[in-house]
């Protein structure tokens, strides 16, 4: 039964009391109906042409990083890979609009934009190949772990761009995640306590069209993510993910408005995961090749190298050089994972707490006897 | 480690458990400007049990701040906080509203340090009541210590006394690690002869206390049951025994080194606690204290718990908590498991 069925609904009508009023005026919460481009239309002309250059390298450079830490996986040198191909444009717009002192928090599909955030190729697979949870020190690069829970990084990045603010300092947040995330509680709570402190964050959810293996349209009735904003009181931007410029321009908004003291804001980047979930996923269940081949033809590195080559602002020359950088890097990753990672197994009782309790001196005790008794046993 | 922090000698007067805790609070935020206290309505009203009452009058609504209503959004943005170094100390309301947090603290607040290999502490308390006895409604009187003892990277620790409670939660807020700080919501009314105005002792976290000694038998217990211990202890003299209790104040870590000492010297043992007792606290202590007393042991390590049941209605809590007689009844069965 819907509220016009009820009896007496015709005449119901709700009466705030006097100290009632609503917070904010809706309207300019509200997302563009269609998501914002730049490539391809009149806005292109305006655009910087360094930051494109930029962007077109990095995102050669990430497509060919996702295709060699895809083959690490299928060689054993990966546990897991989830792979970016198709998104690169999010991932690295996301790492070039912050400023060095500003946080980067990634879920676990977004190992790509800590590395065009300028981390280690190799500190940023550590969680990947299974060596430790988290390869690099987070204050050191501004980078938060890899977040495997879904949306749980969300809260951090409020609190710490939160208290950053408490401190006085020039902190901006960016936390990522998925269109599965948004179905999260943590979610929710995160963009709640955003706005009502307004914190200076920005959310950039990646609509790439599946949560493992559920569409969006079993994961949302809301007309887009990026209308979720409006009712937290915060501005939802809707923006084409595989448009480089385009994710670039709006998140550059969203950061200098969160540092200038505007508070948050929501991004739904509308993109396509062109690989499977991770290698342990058959993607043929529940999509066809023709689907999958539409958003090839809209691939970001296509779209953006045409810009640039209309423009003139990058020949033959330009393209094969990008590509040669990018195969350097692929072949200096490949040499390196391909060491074989050095364990400490002692590692397992140091850093549980500050101080190792009793009971832990006397585990790591047990294990140090057991490796002695192994190394022994080798020596025989 | 015992650090006695001199006050002003003025005239001592009685305090309740309430007081001291927001007399830690007051202190540490005092002494280090990175505390912030957290959480639902510990603003202006001072929480419900008033245990945050006048911090933000004192230190403004940016160091005690009123949050949105919502566990995990608390918790999750302490994380944050911490992360970039500020020391929150957080309020869970009631025990059970602190399970939609629960995520939060075992993806993240516990293994935060594990998962940076030591390159990102989590400095945070989290305040929880916990317990019942005080008529309290659903979900207003769990006792959810098993689910953060079975959590490796957290602290666990209950006073038991109001000097305990300043002193530990002095310790909590200090230390690098995070601590579930559980307060016994029952005491918190409860007086004692320690003062706010008197010198105060900070207590390290992981040490047990013998409360009492005796040779009889052992009570090893915690939080709300120590003073229930207490009594059946004063009531076992006139049945000839002579029964030791000991507080163990810090479920983790624990403290086997008092623990044991104790069963040795009385050679008989019976855990009590509120909480359930299939998988609860007093499996994990009797399995450790007779792993390392089997030798000494007279009798099985008994438990005195709550019934595996959900926390039962108000008007039927007085049966479900362990009790003086059902306290004396266990310390009966081991006089007879011995033979004696």
């Amino acid at each position: 039964m819907t509220v016009q069925e009820l009896p007496g609904a015709a005449s119901y009508r709700f009466t705030p009391p006097p100290a009632w009023k609503p917070r904010t005026d809706p309207a300019p919460l509200l997302p563009d109906p269609e998501p914002f481009r730049v490539l391809g239309t009149d806005a292109a002309a305006g655009f910087a042409p360094a930051v494109l250059r930029r962007l077109y390298a990095e995102l050669v450079r990430g497509r060919r990083y996702n295709a060699q830490a895809t083959a690490l996986t299928k060689q054993g040198r990966l546990a897991v890979y989830p792979s970016s191909t198709g998104q690169e444009a999010c991932e690295v717009a996301a790492a070039l609009v912050l400023e060095e002192q500003d946080w980067l928090f990634p879920s676990y599909r977004d190992t790509l934009a800590a590395v065009a955030r300028g981390l280690d190729p190799v500190e940023a697979l550590t969680l990947l190949r299974g060596d430790w949870h988290t390869g690099y020190d987070p204050r050191e690069h501004r980078i938060a772990p890899l977040c495997t829970p879904l949306a749980t990084q969300l809260p951090h990045a409020v609190g710490l761009a939160h208290a950053a603010r408490l401190k006085g300092d020039d902190v901006v947040a960016l936390a990522m995640v998925g269109d599965g995330g948004t179905s999260e509680g943590d979610f929710h709570e995160a963009l709640n306590f955003a706005a009502v402190w307004q914190a200076p964050v920005v959310f950039l959810v990646q609509n790439n069209g599946f949560a493992i293996s559920v569409p969006l349209a079993k994961q949302t009735a809301a007309p887009s993510l990026a209308h979720k904003a409006v009712g937290y009181g915060m501005p939802g931007r809707l923006v084409d993910g595989n448009d480089a410029a385009a994710v670039h321009q709006v998140l550059s908004e969203a950061v200098a408005r969160a540092r200038r003291g505007g508070g948050p804001t929501l991004v739904e980047a509308v993109t396509y995961r062109v690989e499977a979930h991770t290698n342990a996923d058959d993607a043929t269940r529940y999509r066809g090749d023709g689907e999958v081949e539409a958003w090839r033809q809209h691939d970001p590195i296509k779209l953006l190298e045409r810009e640039l080559t209309e423009r003139g602002l990058i020949d033959e020359d330009g393209v094969r050089e990008a590509a040669e950088r990018a195969e350097a890097m692929a072949a200096r990753l490949r040499e390196r994972m391909n060491a074989d990672a050095v364990l400490d197994p002692m590692d397992l009782f140091t850093h549980v707490y500050a101080e190792q309790t009793a009971q832990l001196r006397e585990q790591a005790a047990q294990l140090r006897a057991e490796l002695d008794a192994e190394a022994e046993g080798d020596e025989r | 480690m015992t650090t006695v922090a001199a006050k002003p000698a003025t005239a001592a007067k009685p305090a309740t458990m309430a007081q001291a805790l927001q007399r830690a609070m007051r202190d540490a935020m005092a002494e280090d400007p990175t505390v912030h206290v957290m959480g639902e309505d510990v603003g202006t009203l001072g929480g419900v049990f008033r245990v945050t009452d006048g911090l933000a009058k004192e230190f403004g609504d940016d160091r005690c701040t009123d949050t949105p209503l919502a566990e995990a959004g608390i918790l999750g943005t302490a994380v944050g906080m911490a992360m970039y170094g500020l020391r929150p100390v957080v309020e869970m309301q009631f025990d059970a509203f602190a399970y939609p947090a629960f995520e939060q603290m075992v993806s993240h607040v516990s293994r935060m340090r594990n998962r940076t290999r030591g390159a990102m502490p989590m400095p945070l308390v989290v305040r929880v009541p916990y317990g019942g006895g005080i008529g309290g409604v659903e979900h207003h009187s769990d006792s959810s210590e098993a689910y953060y003892m079975a959590t490796p990277g957290l602290h666990v620790v209950t006073p038991a006394t109001v000097a305990d409670a300043y002193g530990l939660l002095r310790a909590a807020i200090a230390s690098d690690d995070p601590v579930v700080f559980l307060e016994p919501k029952r005491l918190y009314w409860s007086k004692s002869d320690w003062s706010p105005d008197a010198p105060t002792a900070v207590e390290p976290i992981g040490r047990a206390v013998v409360r009492r000694t005796g040779r009889s038998a052992t009570l090893i217990t915690y939080g709300p049951s120590l003073p229930v211990c207490m009594e059946a202890a004063e009531a076992a003299r006139a049945e000839g025994w002579d029964l030791e209790v000991v507080d163990l104040r810090s479920l983790v870590p624990f403290d086997d080194e008092t623990v044991c000492a104790s069963v040795r010297r009385t050679g008989r043992a019976v855990v009590v606690h509120e909480s359930t007792g299939f998988a609860g606290p007093g499996a994990e202590i009797a399995a450790r204290v007779t792993e390392r007393c089997f030798h000494h042991l007279e009798a099985p390590v008994l438990r005195v718990a709550g019934f595996d049941i959900p926390y039962p209605p108000p008007m039927l809590e007085r049966h479900h908590l362990p009790g003086v007689d059902r306290i004396l009844d266990a310390v009966a069965r081991l006089q007879w498991e011995a033979g004696s």
